[in-house]
This record gives C-alpha cells, structure tokens and sequence, in this order.
C-alpha cells in the first residue's frame, strides 16, 4: 500500500486528476447531456452515486474473491458485471420507492451503466493499489469532480448558446474545444497535490 | 486444466448471484401488481403495472402509431393522460410543446403505468389491429412505384374509411439492424376487407423502401398495423378537387374507387402529374371510371415531357394546372391532397386563391 491520506486522494479525484479533464473518461454522457446545467447536476449527482457505490463493490469482489482464487485478471469482466448489475438493481429500486428521485436522476441511470468513468475509477483503484478508505475517497472525489466538469461545462455552453460559432464546430465540435481550454486550466491546479 | 475450472465457476456463479438477485428484485420491487387503465372514460381494462403506457397498450391490442418502437425518438406516440402516469420527463420535453404538455398530452413509450391511470385517444384508434398479410401479388407499375397486393388470412377482415394509411412494420434486413414502422395510405377501396393494395415509391437509403423493393416476394409474409388517419373521404355534397403526385395517388384512387361502387355522382376533378408518360399509372382503370362516372374529370399533366412521350395534353405541375382550369364558387368545393410538403404548400395556395376555404383543404402530407 502506498500511505497517501484519503482526504488528499480526495482533493487530487475532484482537481488534479479528475476523470474527465486529466483523464478523458466518460465523455459520451458528459458531451450529450451537458447543455444544461440543471440535467447536467442531475446527471452529476447519479454518477456520484453510482461511482461511490460500485467502487466500494468492486473493492470488496476484488478483494474478498478474486485475489484468494488468484483470478486477478478477470477483473474486466468482473467489474463490469458488477457495475451493470448495481445500476440496474438501483434503477428499479428508486423507481419504486423514490419517486421525485426517479424523476431527478434515475431516467439517467441507464446512461451510465457503461461510463467508462466508472469502470475507470474501480480500474485505477487496482492498478494504484489502494485501500479501502483511499478507494472511497478516490470514487466519491472522481464522482464529484466529474459533477464539477459537466456543470462548469454546461454553464458555459448556456453562456455561449447565442455566440456565433461556425456551423461546422456547433455542438459536439466547440464542446471538445471547450473541454480542450478547461483541462488547460486544470492544470493550473496540478502543484496542490499529486498523487500518481 | 485447474485454474480453468476456477475461473468457469468463479464467473458463472458471480454472474449467477447477480442475475439472481435481479430476478427476485424483478419479481417484487418492480412488480407493481394490477393496475386499472379507463380510456376515454368508457372502457375499463385491468393491465400489470411497470411498463410503459405503449407496451401496455399493445398488450391490450390497442395500437398508437409509433415509428420508432418506443425509442423515444419519433414522437408520435403521443397519449392525453387524464389521470395518473406521473411526472413529465425530461425525454419526452423534445416532443411534446409547452401547450401539449398542459393538455396532458405524454409520450406513451416514455410513460410507466406505476398506478391506475386514465387516458383519452381518439376513438378510430380501438379500430387499430395489427395484421398478418400475405404478399399476393408485386407488380412494377413504374420504374421507381411498386403496387402491392396484400391479402388478410383467411377470415379475417379489416375496415377502414377511404383516404387512411396503414403502416408496415419493417423487419431487419441485411443493412437494416432495427425493426421500423413506416406509413403507407390504402390504395383499394374499402368494400375489399380481405385485402388491401398499396403504392411503394423507391426512396434510395429508405429503410422501408428498399426491402420492399429489393427484398420483399411474392408469398413473403408482412405485418402491418392500421388503420390511421383522419385524411379521408367527407360525406358531404360539395365538388371535389382533388391533386396528387405519385405514390400520393393511393389515397385519391380510393377514394374514387369507393364513389365508383357507391354510384356517388358529386362533381370531382383529379389533378395527377407526373415527370413524363412512363411515370403515370394506372391509367386505363381511372379512364374507365372517368367515361363511367359523369361527373369525374381527370387533369394528366407532364412536368418534362420528352417527344417520345409524344404528348399534346396539358404540362406544367398541379398549381398551374389548377389554376387553369378551377373556376366556379370556391365556398362550394372541398379539396382532397396527397404529395410532398412543397406541393401540399403551393397547391393551397392556388386553392385559396380560387375561394376554398381552408377548413375544406384536407391533405395527407408525406415526410
């Protein structure tokens, strides 16, 4: 184990190394639904959710069954079974008994099933061998972090709505550009902590 | 040989608890037990809750046109919810305007039945079914129109007013990996319930179009869901002006058909027109019904006539003709149309021009 306190993994998930600006992972959702910032919040708070959650899982299935049976490289698979399952299992569950919940994110929770933030996130917690309070801080840090992303974004896809952009770069083509200048920026915050 | 014994048993049996888990979650939390589902106040159905509101009109044989199969992605399964359904959702706000959503009015493959619900539809839709036809006959009428001849099962019989369409479920196909419906207006009259026949129009890349004109037989079977539509025949005793272009012509021919049969005699003029002579149709049984019904007059124009359409009639496209030819109190006709958006467009215009008012425009636009 390498001893970096949770609460710095935390901090470096949501500015140094998050998912999105340092890492490019989960664009597919954060391209499609970040022209609001209201569904881009909603969206935000399940991949929060789900992130916390499956790596918590996937620490406890790599761990407790994979190690032991020394099966290590199934985690792929594994992990996205698992991340599959979870979603689907919370979809019907917030759908039944939470309903103002539903309506706020759980219509996104099929997107997520197959973020690629999310099986990134329970990926890098193997490969950097954390434990388990480090692997909680990095998936609740990552999930946040990826929250502030989409927001920022969307805030200023609502400002640059009326801008004059070339028609060839509208949507997706100036959101890359956008995304492009925003990880510039984040790397400003890259002398607070580091962590790889 | 060992370790791939471990790794067969771990996968299958983590994938087992996790399918396991979601079978019994399936069975109890999503089980939203029976659920009541009134339509326009009058018909009463007892329905399981948790699907959507299209699946769950379907299962109960009341079919809501829909083109993409509950994708949310076409926006014409559209539903008044009077009653129950819960919230709006963000997925169906691209579909539904501001206005609509104050009506109630909800994409039904967006919707879940969570509780009892109530809906209101229009009522021609309980006369939807969906049908098994059998491919009788495909004949190529012009180079780019087929006309299909399809036939019911025996003892089975659909009714229809002249004018609606029908639409043709699409199976996949080399090419096409998604199942699509896509509309077609009924080209025979309705006295024929055994049957129908339609005009298919080659569109290149059109999904539907290009299986029927590439990969549909004789004998094959299609599905097809109908009828839809409020464009049909008016019983009133106004004069007709009708106008079409190509496969537009199905609608119109049924029309006449029906008033053929019927020995209806109101005064009717048929405007058609075409590229050159090979592309009109079905000519010698529309010049029949004109020499037989008195009061049919039929108006061919050609567009690009070329000197072996050897062709001294009228050129030019429908406006022009119309405006020829139209004269007389405009208060007193109704107008039936069938063609693209742009000639719907400028033969409305002429139309109002000529004193039809616009509430006796009626038209079936394709898209």
């Amino acid at each position: 184990m390498i001893e970096i306190h949770p609460m710095v993994i935390f901090f470096a998930a949501i500015f140094t190394n998050n998912m999105i600006l340092s890492n490019f992972l989960g664009m597919c959702s954060f391209i499609a639904v970040s022209s609001e910032i209201k569904t881009s919040l909603n969206l935000g708070q399940a991949v929060t959710f789900v992130l916390t959650f499956t790596t918590l899982l996937n620490y406890f299935v790599y761990h407790v069954i994979l190690v032991p049976l020394g099966l290590e490289y199934l985690r792929y698979i594994v992990f996205i079974i698992v991340i599959a399952a979870f979603v689907q299992l919370v979809e019907m569950i917030i759908d039944r008994y939470f309903q103002t919940l539903y309506y706020a994110l759980g219509i996104f929770l099929p997107l997520i099933t197959v973020n690629c933030a999310i099986l990134g996130v329970s990926l890098f917690m193997v490969i950097r061998d954390y434990d388990l309070f480090q692997s909680l801080a990095f998936g609740v840090g990552s999930g946040i972090g990826w929250t502030l992303a989409i927001v920022t974004m969307a805030g200023i896809r609502q400002k640059i709505k009326k801008a004059p952009i070339p028609k060839g770069l509208e949507g997706p083509g100036i959101t890359l550009i956008i995304i492009g200048l925003m990880a510039l920026a984040f790397i400003g915050f890259s002398g607070i902590v580091q962590i790889q | 040989m060992e370790k791939i014994l471990i790794t067969v048993t771990a996968i299958s049996s983590i994938s087992g608890v996790l399918a396991l888990l979601l079978s019994i979650a399936n069975k109890t939390i999503a089980n939203y037990g029976e659920m009541k589902m009134v339509i326009n106040d009058e018909k009463e159905y007892t329905v399981d809750g948790g699907d959507t509101l299209l699946t769950t009109l379907v299962e109960n044989e009341i079919f809501i046109p829909s083109a993409c199969g509950g994708k949310g992605s076409c926006g014409y399964c559209k539903v008044t919810v009077v009653e129950g359904g819960g919230q709006f959702l963000p997925t169906e706000a691209g579909y539904v305007t501001e206005e609509e959503q104050k009506e109630g009015v909800r994409l039904s493959c967006q919707c879940k039945v969570k509780e009892d619900i109530k809906i209101a539809i229009p009522e021609e839709l309980f006369n939807v079914r969906q049908y098994d036809y059998r491919v009788a006959q495909i004949n190529t009428v012009t180079e780019k129109i087929k006309h299909l001849h399809l036939d019911l099962p025996q003892g089975k019989e659909i009714q229809f007013k002249p004018g609606q369409y029908i639409q043709i479920l699409t199976p996949t196909y080399k090419g096409n990996s998604e199942e699509v419906y896509r509309a077609y207006s009924i080209a025979s009259s309705p006295s024929k319930t055994t049957g129908i026949e339609l005009f298919i129009g080659y569109i290149p890349e059109g999904i539907c179009t290009t299986f029927i004109h590439q990969f549909l037989k004789e004998k094959d079977k299609l599905t097809v869901v109908g009828p839809f539509g409020d464009f049909m025949y008016q019983e009133t005793d106004r004069e007709m002006v009708m106008g079409a272009i190509g496969t537009g012509m199905a609608p119109i021919l049924s029309i006449i058909r029906h008033m053929y049969e019927h020995k209806i005699e109101r005064k009717c003029t048929f405007f058609f027109s075409a590229r050159t002579r090979k592309d009109l149709f079905m000519m010698d049984e529309l010049l029949k019904y004109e020499s037989e019904m008195p009061n049919l007059t039929l108006r061919f124009s050609l567009t690009r006539p070329t000197p072996e359409c050897n062709w001294d009639g009228d050129t030019g496209r429908i406006p022009q003709v119309m405006d020829k030819y139209l004269d007389g109190d405009g208060n007193n006709m109704e107008s039936y149309l069938c063609g693209s958006p742009i000639m719907i467009d400028a033969v409305t215009e002429v139309l109002l021009k000529k004193g039809i008012p616009e509430e006796q425009i009626y038209y079936d636009k394709f898209s």
